[in-house]
């Protein structure tokens, strides 16, 4: 994240690609976030507006300084001894009528020279007026630090939260890179943008009220002139931002495209090699990258004028107060020193007015950001858990669970109806099988059986006990489960072996691992069972994750077992002997096993057979080989190779 | 590294940055002028009551600023040409050489940190860029030329710059000292954060299912509050740095009144200069800050040019040969001789002294357990890995003497992980061989047990196909793979365990139409399975990174004891008889 106060060039960092909608709604949603801190921003505000109001008196005390020097240095061209009124009659006499008028708006001793004594004074307290203005400034700064990380983490935390309450079917139905980029790329453009904008936001609109107060304070002419700069400084502002934002719109929109590109190309990397593809798609990469370059130059470009504009207008502003206020100090209408002063304010009041124009480019890709965060944060959640606890939990003590589905509907899609009215009870000890081609729906039951997804109608009862009469955790702690995805994450292999028991001791784990034959591959690692895996675990390969997954379930030790294509990457070798300790395993316990080798659930209790999202035949191997439907189809096929 | 990085990709640009120096000189001794002028203004005009000196001076001092808003813009434009063209210059370089890239090279960096090399970091660069191109390049012409127009309106007081500008230096330098590591140690955070939520999202059915929602929730919460605790230190340490330092900048303008106000009521130096010099000392320091601020950019940068120069500093470990030998013959025939491999730092080879014929016109299958080389064997025939020791040969040729373009043209992959482009069905047939005929393309899906499942799709050919496939299941996506190879018409075939997600049955009768159609072409298939291979001429049987047993299935069953085991654990003890 770059600290960088160029709040202009954030625009250029990963952002997302599109222009917020609904500005003014994400606006205010994102300042109720700060509601918890009222008092502290009340307390900032208050600092804020302290530290502005020295900082912006201090050219006018510097001002004062230089009314003294000039002061003295008139004082000496008149004749000393002489009072004042005798001084500009004395003028007037000569033909310096103009000079006359000039002195007789100063404080002037004739003959005296510069009171050095004054000029201390008044130096030493233009000094004093810009430390407080720094104190206030930094204690301002410090606390506004303290609210910005605080919304922030807040923010974090609540999305992260929002993950665990979220459906399965929102994950399954959003793209994951999208979602990752919700809750890191978003959360990370917001974070900089009301990390550095705020704040500084904050100061730069005190800043330039403050600089125009002192202005119409010493020059109600000369603070019009400067005034008209900010609505003009406004308005290019807006002008060019418009523009530049949808250049920016097409830049993100651009750099999604490549990167997808570059994804693409880089995941069938061997196959864009083998298929000799490689000059074709450099040159689809030239032609995204060079529509990429075109709208990231524009937006570059147009933003980049926002600031030397600003500056010209800025400048002419200062040209024109130093053509006015000469002629106002000439005709002794206005101290030199106010001039100055006023040439210092004007100077003050291009750096905040640059400022603003940047925020407010950054600003919008924070919004767009905070408006994607929201989306995310407003996502229907999972239906709360049952607060009261009906039955005491029936799960975790007993062995063997029961499970009963009566009556029970479920469809993805309200239109499209795939299970109807399905009955289907089992006794602790039983095993299960789902079978069926490919895409058949068996990963369906799993969701219903782990309470992944809710049923539409029915019921199913965990040892007697309605689902819905159980939290989430309690029907999950039933199941000891094999996912068909892999999943490992950043940890040691201990750590990822005793997930579903953190605090099972290292012999707990080395016999989980003996019993799925992992033992001997991590034995070869370097560091054993402290080796590091990392999120993709390109250490392992994809048999070796399945095993490890596998000896994850045997020691979480449930008294149900769900083993989703479970060995499905293993080598028949291995499978055979996981095989055996599965039916021990299996032993007592109730157990839902999908497999594509029909052999292995020959002995299973009930046969599931899918096809289409449905259950299409129910029973055991015999009554379904006689039955002669898909069941005997897909087995006959299969050892079609071993009769022919 | 980052100026190797700049050296090589804005030579291209070296004009261009002349141009957009000499307007950056221009616009800054503008901006240095006008102070001047303005100082012409009080001494000449308001001291004196001369109003047309006035009014003629700030005539000028317009159109200097005109002058200088043009020039600023026309700087703008070369900036933002140069820092934007280059960034995609070095976008083009990494693409290019990772296309280059072997499989080890790929496994090295990994899909995901090529990605973020590719476009995070250098946008990182393109944003240095535009800063350096800009505010480094005015920055020290705005020092160096305020210190000369100060000395110019008032030796004596320049001697105020010997003081503040160290104190500004040592300040600054004692910030980025305190900063720069806390800004590493945010973004490691910032990473950590993100890595947790990524974990939780890609591992959310795992988490649910182990009830471990409350142990990621604390493992985000100690993240959390890390990054937190030191954003809230690095942000403190702006807090402090800016106040102070615009302090500095206000005593020093104090100073310069007090000093200053001396030598002009002693007559040495007119009222006027001291304005002057008041905003020149502004701009010098304020050059300074700016300096900062780019420096600060500075360590990212850096650390982003470190990462693309690793891409553009590797060189692919499978490269072209110098002098290519083109195979005499075209049949297919891969012969492995003596081919042994280990991945580098491991001491145990994965395939060990392995020596094997796969012949045209045959189907040979490799079957063996996990991890006993049977996908490591696949890869070395198109060399996405070089063998350590021994030679692999396709057409007779040592696949290292080959072009590569031409040996992979004799070569049909379809790979274990099924992978389709985004595009349509055709488009993705069309992979190898873009001028096949659509008839071509629908034999293939015929061969390919993919034909009505095609036909069935909205638009047949052309349905639409996401990145990855991930539009059609796991099986047909399998199936489209294969017609890819299918209609490359390739003299060797390489099918790596991509049989698995398809059902008994459509295995059963891709191969039989496969049999039928590839009758002189080299076939190589990797499986798990005993059924789709058992009919295969040569079957190769590997355990642990040897060849235990070739031959038919019959002639295994009879000499060979893994390959036995296997067979009963599959078929059962009946098939054994």
């Amino acid at each position: 994240m770059s600290m960088g106060p160029m709040g202009a060039m954030r625009g250029a960092g990963v952002a997302p690609p599109r222009r917020s909608r609904d500005l003014r709604a994400t606006t205010r949603r994102l300042l109720a976030l700060l509601r918890p801190d009222r008092a502290k921003l009340l307390g900032a505000l208050v600092l804020g507006v302290a530290s502005v109001a020295f900082m912006v008196s201090g050219p006018q005390i510097l001002g004062n300084a230089t009314n003294v020097l000039f002061d003295g240095l008139i004082s000496k061209r008149l004749p000393p001894g002489t009072t004042k009124a005798q001084a500009i009659e004395y003028l007037r006499l000569h033909g310096h009528a103009q000079i006359a008028a000039m002195v007789s708006s100063m404080n002037v001793i004739p003959g005296t020279g510069v009171n050095v004594g004054e000029l201390g004074r008044v130096l030493g307290a233009a000094a004093l007026v810009y430390l407080g203005g720094a104190a206030f400034n930094y204690f301002q700064g410090f606390t506004m630090a303290g609210i910005t990380q605080r919304v922030m983490a807040a923010m974090r935390r609540d999305v992260e939260e929002k993950l665990r309450r979220l459906p399965l079917r929102y994950f399954d139905s959003h793209p994951h890179g999208d979602v990752l980029s919700r809750v890191t790329n978003d959360i990370d453009n917001l974070t900089t943008t009301i990390q550095q904008g705020l704040s500084q936001l904050l100061t730069s609109v005190l800043t330039v009220i403050g600089v125009l107060i002192m202005m119409f304070w010493i020059s109600p002419l000369l603070a019009a002139v400067a005034a008209v700069t900010v609505p003009v400084a406004f308005g290019i502002t807006v002008v060019i931002a418009r523009r530049s934002q949808t250049q920016f719109a097409a830049q993100w929109e651009r750099t999604g495209t490549l990167n997808g590109l570059v994804e693409e190309t880089h995941s069938g990397h061997e196959l864009v090699q083998a298929f000799g593809r490689r000059r074709a798609t450099i040159s689809e990469f030239t032609s995204q990258n060079q529509r990429l370059l075109h709208s990231s130059f524009r937006a570059q470009f147009l933003s980049g004028i926002i600031q030397p504009s600003i500056q010209f207008i800025t400048n002419v502003n200062y040209v024109v107060i130093a053509v006015v206020g000469g002629y106002r100090v000439a005709s002794g209408l206005l101290s030199l020193g106010a001039v100055i002063a006023f040439i210092q304010y004007s100077r003050q009041f291009t750096m905040p007015l640059t400022q603003i124009a940047g925020q407010m480019n950054m600003l919008q890709s924070g919004l767009a950001s905070a408006e994607r965060v929201f989306e995310f944060l407003d996502a229907d959640e999972e239906t709360p858990d049952v607060t009261t606890a009906v039955v005491a939990p029936p799960t975790a003590s007993a062995r063997g669970g029961r499970v009963t589905l009566e009556h029970v509907s479920f469809r993805y899609e309200p239109d499209k109806p795939l299970i109807e009215d399905f009955s289907l009870e089992v006794a602790p000890g039983e095993t299960v099988a789902l079978v069926g081609p490919t895409g058949a729906g068996k990963t369906t039951i799993v969701n219903l059986l782990v309470r992944f997804y809710e049923i539409n109608e029915g019921r199913i009862l965990l040892n007697g006990v309605d689902y819905r009469d159980l939290t989430r955790d309690e029907v999950r702690r039933a199941f000891g489960m094999v996912l068909q995805d892999t999943w490992v994450f950043t940890g040691t292999i201990r750590e990822n072996i005793a997930y579903g028991r953190p605090d099972a001791s290292l012999d707990d784990v080395v016999a989980a691992a003996r019993a799925a034959h992992v033992d001997n591959f991590v034995r070869t690692l370097p560091d054993g069972y402290d080796t590091i895996l990392d999120e993709d675990a390109s250490n392992l390969s994809s048999g070796q994750k399945q095993l490890l997954t596998i000896a994850r379930a045997f020691l979480a030790d449930q008294s149900i077992l769900i083993l989703d294509e479970a060995t499905s990457n293993v080598d028949t070798r291995t499978e055979v002997l996981i095989q055996e300790a599965m039916a021990r395993l299996r032993e007592g316990r109730t157990s839902f096993v999908i497999a594509h080798r029909l052999s292995t659930i020959r002995h299973a209790h009930v046969i599931l057979v899918m096809d289409h999202g449905r259950i299409v035949e129910q029973g055991d191997h015999d009554e379904l080989m006689a039955h002669q439907g898909l069941y005997y189809a897909l087995y006959t096929s299969q050892f079609a190779g071993a009769e022919t | 590294m980052l100026t190797r990085l700049m050296r090589t990709f804005l030579r291209p640009y070296a004009g261009r940055i002349t141009i957009l120096v000499l307007l950056l000189v221009a616009q800054t001794a503008g901006n240095l002028y006008l102070p001047n002028l303005n100082a012409d203004i009080i001494d000449g005009g308001v001291v004196t009551g001369n109003l047309h000196y006035i009014l003629h001076t700030g005539l000028w001092m317009l159109i200097l600023t005109l002058a200088i808003g043009v020039f600023a813009i026309i700087g703008i434009y070369w900036a933002s040409r140069v820092s934007m063209g280059a960034g995609a210059d070095i976008r083009q370089a990494i693409f290019t050489r990772v296309q280059d890239f072997s499989a080890r090279d790929m496994n090295t960096f990994g899909t995901a940190s090529l990605i973020t090399r590719n476009t995070n970091d250098v946008q990182q660069i393109q944003i240095f860029l535009q800063m350096a191109l800009t505010m480094m390049v005015i920055a020290p012409i705005m020092s160096v030329g305020g210190v000369i127009m100060a000395i110019h309106e008032g030796a004596t007081l320049s001697t105020l710059l010997l003081v503040a500008v160290p104190i500004m230096a040592i300040f600054i330098g004692a910030v980025m000292i305190r900063v720069i590591p806390r800004f590493r140690s945010m973004q490691r955070k910032i990473d950590r954060i993100n890595q947790v939520l990524r974990e939780q999202i890609t591992g959310v059915r795992v988490i649910r299912a182990f009830v471990r929602n409350d142990a990621e929730s604390d493992r985000f919460a100690v993240a959390n509050a890390d990054l937190t605790a030191t954003a809230l230190s690095v942000n403190r340490v702006f807090a402090l740095a800016l106040p102070v330092m615009m302090m500095i900048l206000n005593l020093s303008s104090v100073a310069v009144i007090w000093f200053g106000g001396r030598l002009v009521s002693e007559n040495v130096m007119p009222i006027g200069n001291l304005t002057a010099f008041l905003t020149y000392i502004l701009q010098i320091l304020i050059s300074v800050m700016m300096a900062v601020m780019v420096a600060i950019l500075l360590p990212r940068a850096a650390a982003s040019a470190e990462r693309i120069e690793q891409v553009l500093d590797t060189a692919p470990a499978v490269t072209d040969p110098t002098t290519p030998i083109a195979p005499s013959r075209s049949d297919g025939l891969v012969r492995l001789d003596g081919v042994s491999f280990a991945y580098p730092g491991s001491e145990r080879p994965v395939l060990d002294a392995l020596r094997v014929d796969f012949e045209p016109g045959q189907t040979s299958a490799i079957i063996g357990g996990t991890g006993s080389g049977k996908t490591t064997l696949l890869n070395l025939i198109p060399r996405f890995f070089d063998v350590t020791a021994g030679t692999v040969l396709v057409n007779g040729v040592d696949v290292r003497d080959q072009e590569l373009e031409s040996l992979w043209s004799s070569i049909g992959l379809v790979p274990q992980a099924a992978y389709l482009f985004s595009g349509t069905v055709a488009s993705n047939l069309r992979f190898g061989r873009p001028d096949a005929t659509d008839a071509e393309l629908w034999r293939a899906l015929e061969i390919a047990q993919a034909r009505d499942f095609v036909a069935t799709m909205p638009g047949g050919l052309d349905a639409p196909i996401d990145q990855g496939g991930t539009n059609v299941s796991g099986g047909q996506r399998q199936r489209l793979s294969i017609a890819r190879a299918l209609v490359k018409k390739p003299s060797v075939y390489l099918f790596d365990d991509c049989f698995s997600a398809l059902d008994a049955a459509t295995d059963a009768r891709l191969r039989e139409a496969l049999r039928e159609e590839v009758s002189d072409a080299t076939v190589v298939i990797v499986a798990q399975r005993v059924s789709t291979i058992m009919h295969a001429e040569r079957i190769v049987v590997l355990d642990d990174g040897r060849i235990v047993g070739v031959g038919t299935h019959d002639d295994l069953l009879a000499s060979c004891d893994p390959y036995r085991e296997i067979v009963i654990s599959q078929l059962g003890e009946e098939a054994v008889r």
